[in-house]
């Protein structure tokens, strides 16, 4: 169970070898240099003015909001499944499949068609969708749908960082905890939520971003309506049909925010993460 | 209360098999080499594990009995402190979940903190404290539980050699003070001689040999036993 | 890794040798175009074996910009004049001729369950309307017909172009659209087509054009003489477009 501190290998040598750093070198390029286009291209002179106007205000109000109730979402039900699937390795190796392939379906879906998917089922003539409209409840083009597409896209993000969380925490703190009276609940809410707390809020950070930047499911399950529907990546591509000018100064603003929550919360919030 | 076990544990290799009984007051050693199921056998007594057989403390039959509900401590081989939480929450976990909340909890523990001579420490976190503050910890948490039986689970094994004079005559001391049943788990005959009354060795699953270190060496029942007692 | 490229080339290479007679005309057109343009183009390469076509469909707002940021295309065909002009603008176009006129026209979805009359009945607010964003050719002329009318859509969501805003209706998300006729005629049974009077003051006129930095400008100026051709006009006739 005792472990040394570090494997022998790591730090050996302080350089990887020249074909690493090459193609590590266009990789980072291929992941860095669209952004500094973006920078490049930015009409910076006019940028005040573009940010300040109320498309972008609206826009990057609407992100916020349903972004932070989608990562709030994506907790209330992901945590769960995360525990479920944690537990899953103790299933069949059909049912502990199936549960995997289901929670990874919308990372790898093309988010267009998850919004086609969510159309099928929540739109008026969708499966639950018409039982909705019966009682009056129609979820297509509304906030509402804007938050079940970013929380369908964002999920899996979540369960993933928390089951990773779960399966290196060192579980058998939650044995010591029963012998000391502890009820499972108790265990969970004392012992395993705080020890993978460094996961949870990797994950939040991740769903959160996700969220942000979500376009296709949005459009196409929610429409596309100002202040309503109309998402800043949605704003964003709308905006490239006509004034690109504005439809870059909308990608800033979605640039900026991602980094701010990546950066800034990381190093407040996951003292573990980063370390 | 007397702690009566008669047990079978299932496992891969071979099923693990003991009866036994503990007194009021007495601390059992049990010994045997590496993977012989000693181990296995604490965590059925603590419910960590599934067994069948009886599991009694006086009249009441544990077995059906879950972990939490068991009463019975345990001191753990790496000690599994809470690494999120301080020493004095450590020590605090067992009032704390039986309601109240860290405050009242908190209270409870200070008494034990100062016991264990943890006062100082109470702030740290598991990951600031040396291997002997970290079994004093252990000990004190598991105590302030007050279970009715105590299992100590290779309780010296990962201290440094230097400490470990002083640490097991601490142990000792506190496990006189105990009061209940006792079972320490070891491989050491030191740390059986200052700990036990008696030893129980166990070899393969079953038990070979049961009694006082002295009676183990007159007449060891199998090799291991006699490396071991002599 | 060189080596690698290396083969990557020579498989190239062969497979451009394979079929020495074949040249590609890339067309980028507009969404309303989709169905009327693919089956032009079926009926030149049925006459044309040796020439592929390939079409990429879009918001001609969009496709515009694409081309403008250095989209390899050898063709054109916006659903707008102001679009096209875009491309003119950037010296990228060269001599654009309207070829095709389309109007708008209500589409609902089939049995019509938000009864919808007439473009007054956008405003009412208990229906679900899509409009193309105003962005795009059709959402443009959308705006102008709403306003010609003086009616005040009540809008649940602008969609980035013509056949989104259409598929809605087909799945019968959306009450009511406004989406161009020749449109409605493709999504045959989903939706119906509802005529709106008005609807003839505000004419979209389809520009094509050859674009200066056609790979292979002959060929494309030959599919392009194909589409101007009695033939060629006869297929968008039938999908409903009008000889400006």
């Amino acid at each position: 169970m005792r472990v040394s501190s570090r494997p022998k290998h790591v730090g050996r040598s302080g350089r990887a070898g020249p074909v690493v750093a090459v193609l590590a070198a266009v990789g980072l390029a291929l992941l860095v240099l669209p952004l500094l286009g973006l920078l490049l291209r930015a009409p910076w002179a006019e940028l005040p003015g573009l940010l300040a106007s109320e498309a972008v205000l609206q826009a990057l109000g609407l992100s916020l909001g349903t972004a932070a109730v989608s990562t709030v979402l994506c907790l209330t039900f992901g945590i769960p499944i995360a525990v479920l699937l944690s537990h899953s390795v103790h299933w069949g190796v059909v049912p502990r499949r199936l549960l995997r392939a289901a929670i990874t379906i919308p990372l790898v879906l093309p988010p267009v068609v998850g919004g086609i998917a969510l159309l099928l089922l929540l739109g008026r003539r969708g499966i639950v969708g018409q039982w909705l409209a019966e009682i009056g409840i129609t979820i297509p083009f509304t906030t509402g749908a804007v938050v079940i597409a970013q929380t369908f896209v964002a999920m899996p993000f979540l369960v993933f960082a928390v089951e990773g969380a779960l399966r290196s925490a060192d579980r058998r703190s939650e044995l010591a905890a029963a012998t000391l009276g502890a009820t499972p609940g108790q265990t969970f809410r004392l012992v395993t939520l705080p020890l993978v707390a460094p996961g949870i809020a990797a994950g939040a950070v991740l769903c959160f971003t996700r969220a942000l930047g979500e376009f296709g499911a949005t459009i196409t399950f929610a429409g596309s309506f100002p202040g309503v529907t109309r998402t800043l990546p949605i704003a964003s591509y709308l905006a490239m049909n006509s004034d690109p000018d504005t439809a870059i100064a909308l990608a800033l603003v979605l640039l900026a925010v991602s980094l701010v929550v990546l950066l800034g919360l990381r190093d407040r919030w996951l003292p573990g993460v980063v370390k | 209360m007397t702690l009566t076990v008669d047990v079978t544990v299932s496992r891969d290799a071979f099923d693990v098999r003991a009866a036994f009984e503990v007194p009021d007051g007495r601390v059992l050693g049990i010994v045997g080499p590496n993977g012989a199921g000693k181990s296995s056998l604490l965590a059925a007594i603590a419910g960590l594990v599934d067994a069948s057989g009886a599991i009694r403390l006086g009249e009441t039959d544990l077995l059906a009995v879950p972990a939490q509900r068991r009463g019975i401590g345990v001191v753990f081989q790496d000690f599994l402190l809470f690494p999120h939480l301080s020493v004095l929450d450590n020590v605090a976990f067992a009032a704390r979940v039986r309601g109240g909340g860290w405050t009242a909890a908190r209270a409870k523990a200070d008494p034990w903190l100062t016991r264990f001579d943890l006062t100082e420490l109470a702030q740290r976190h598991p990951d600031a404290l040396s291997g002997g503050q970290a079994q004093r910890v252990a000990v004190a948490r598991a105590l302030a539980a007050e279970p009715a039986v105590l299992l100590l689970d290779e309780p010296m094994a990962s201290l440094d050699v230097e400490i470990r004079d002083d640490v097991r005559a601490d142990l000792a001391r506190h496990l006189r003070e105990f009061g209940g049943p006792a079972i320490v788990v070891t491989h050491d005959r030191e740390d059986a001689a200052a700990l036990a009354d008696e030893v129980l060795v166990l070899e393969r699953g079953r038990v070979v040999q049961r009694g006082t270190l002295a009676e183990l060496a007159a007449a060891p029942a199998t090799p291991w036993v006699e490396r071991f007692a002599r | 890794m060189l080596r690698l490229i290396a083969v990557a080339a020579g498989v190239v290479v062969l497979a451009g040798c394979a079929a020495p007679q074949t040249s590609t005309v890339t067309v980028l057109a507009a969404a309303s175009l989709t169905d009327a343009l693919d089956e032009a183009s079926a009926a030149y390469r049925a006459e044309h074996p040796d020439v592929e076509i390939v079409v990429g469909y879009g918001g001609s707002s969009a496709l515009a910009e694409q081309i403008v940021s250095g989209a390899p295309a050898d063709v054109f065909f916006a659903a707008n004049e102001a679009t096209m002009q875009t491309v003119v603008d950037a010296s990228l176009a060269v001599d654009p001729e309207v070829l095709l006129t389309n109007t708008l026209e209500l589409v609902v979805p089939a049995g019509n369950p938000g009864e919808v009359r007439g473009l007054a009945d956008l405003a009412d607010p208990q229906l679900v309307v899509a409009l193309c964003d105003p962005s795009v050719p059709c959402g443009a002329a959308a705006v102008q017909l709403l306003d010609l009318a003086g009616v005040t859509a009540s809008v649940d969501t602008y969609e980035d172009d013509v056949r989104a805003a259409l598929t809605k209706v087909a799945l019968g998300e959306v009450d009511a659209a406004l989406v161009y006729r020749t449109d409605v005629a493709a999504a045959g049974d989903a939706v119906e087509g509802i005529e709106i009077p008005e609807a003839a003051s505000v004419v979209n006129r389809y520009p094509v054009a050859l674009l200066a930095d056609a790979a292979d400008p002959a060929a494309a100026q030959e599919f392009l003489d194909f589409l101007r051709s009695a033939e060629g006009r006869e297929v968008f006739e039938r999908a409903g477009f009008v000889a400006p």
